[in-house]
């Protein structure tokens, strides 16, 4: 019982502290997981951390959940989840609450129309960072044009281009199309 | 029943967003389309708070969307549908750690999906883009095209762009300064 608390209490401090989630969470993972509580050497924690990067769902989610298990089996798991998400659920509940009365002052519009327009810019710049790793070779470029333009001008679920290009992925290395 | 269609759209969110926060954003672009529970633009404002606040960027939307669908239990309802899949998956795999690293169709299947990930935040962007630097409904009246831009937004984007990929100082800094930043712009520029 006190492990559960102590994982969900070290998993809440990562999820307050860590602003945008990524790359800026494994320091403070590092300190909680490693250095505080000894749960996992830091090789375990960059395998976690790379596996949760290629696995559906959000990566800080992922890790928890690997970490929660090592320590405590599923319920770890789960404890460690849900206290990587309760200052989201909290904080953001707040925000959310007092923007949405305050939405249609004048001062407040503008304000939003400002920033949606650097919204743009960082959405633009995690796109390219993503760039690099994701477009090696003819086909990926071929695969990313496709869903780009069949995404923003037919309105198709994003399921569907997941699936399909999972699958097409694993024939193109089949066929060896891969890295010309 | 909103509580159960909206565990089932972050459910979903959460299976098939693969490469983290910024992967969710087409999914939730999706679920506004279909659903009408939230506009294309409340969602450019969400991205906004989600990338200030503490938090992974991926949960904080769930829960904002949540919240502005059905009130705070929308809020908890979305995030956990967003995380049940991960939770799921992750305890299946945890077993086998090592056989999925190195599996080789695990690693053919993320070839396919990298590319697949960054072009549906692409198409997302471009509805963003859409909303912040274009006019579409003054072009749709006066019909001429210099209408159809938002200088004011498309110069301070400009700006924005060089600062954050051009000028060493201030390329490290954190999205949220660039965030506060553009919102004095929009209120003493009247955006």
């Amino acid at each position: 019982m006190r492990l559960l608390w102590l994982l969900f209490a070290a998993f809440a401090r990562v999820g307050i502290m860590t602003f945008g989630g990524g790359y800026a969470m494994i320091p403070i993972l590092e300190r909680e997981i490693v250095d505080r509580h000894g749960w996992a050497t830091e090789e375990e924690l960059m395998d976690y951390y790379a596996v949760g990067q290629c696995t559906p769902g959000v990566i800080a989610v992922n890790t928890a959940t690997f970490i929660g298990y090592k320590v405590a089996g599923p319920v770890g798991g789960v404890i460690a989840t849900l206290g990587v998400v309760f200052p989201s659920v909290v904080i953001i509940t707040l925000i959310a609450g007092v923007l949405t009365s305050f939405a249609e002052v004048p001062a407040v519009k503008s304000a939003f129309a400002g920033i949606r327009v650097c919204v743009c810019v960082l959405i633009f710049n995690a796109v390219l960072k993503l760039w690099k790793k994701a477009v090696v070779d003819k086909a990926t470029l071929v695969l990313f044009l496709l869903v780009f333009l069949l995404s923003a001008f037919f309105g198709i679920s994003p399921v569907l281009f997941v699936v399909v290009c999972a699958a097409a992925g694993i024939l193109l290395t089949r066929w060896g199309v891969r890295g010309k | 029943m909103i509580f159960l269609r909206l565990f089932f759209e972050f459910f979903k969110t959460g299976l098939f967003a693969v490469g983290g926060g910024m992967a969710t954003l087409p999914f939730m672009y999706d679920i506004s389309t279909r659903t009408g529970w939230f506009t294309h633009a409340m969602l450019a404002d969400m991205v906004a708070v989600s990338e200030s606040t503490p938090g992974p960027i991926g949960v904080n939307m769930a829960t904002y969307v949540g919240f502005v669908t059905a009130g705070i239990p929308g809020a908890v309802i979305a995030t956990l549908g967003l995380v049940t899949p991960s939770v799921i998956i992750i305890l299946l795999i945890a077993r086998a750690l090592k056989a999925f690293r190195s599996s080789p169709l695990v690693d053919a299947g993320f070839y396919g999906l990298r590319p697949c990930s960054i072009g549906l935040i692409a198409a997302a962007l471009f509805l963003v883009i859409k909303i912040a630097l274009l006019n579409p409904a003054l072009y749709a009246e006066t019909g001429r095209l210099l209408d159809l831009f938002d200088l004011k937004a498309i110069v301070l984007a400009a700006v924005l762009l060089v600062c954050t990929r051009g000028v060493k100082k201030l390329k490290g800094l954190h999205p949220i300064f660039f965030i506060l930043a553009s919102a004095v712009v929009g209120v003493v520029f009247r955006f």
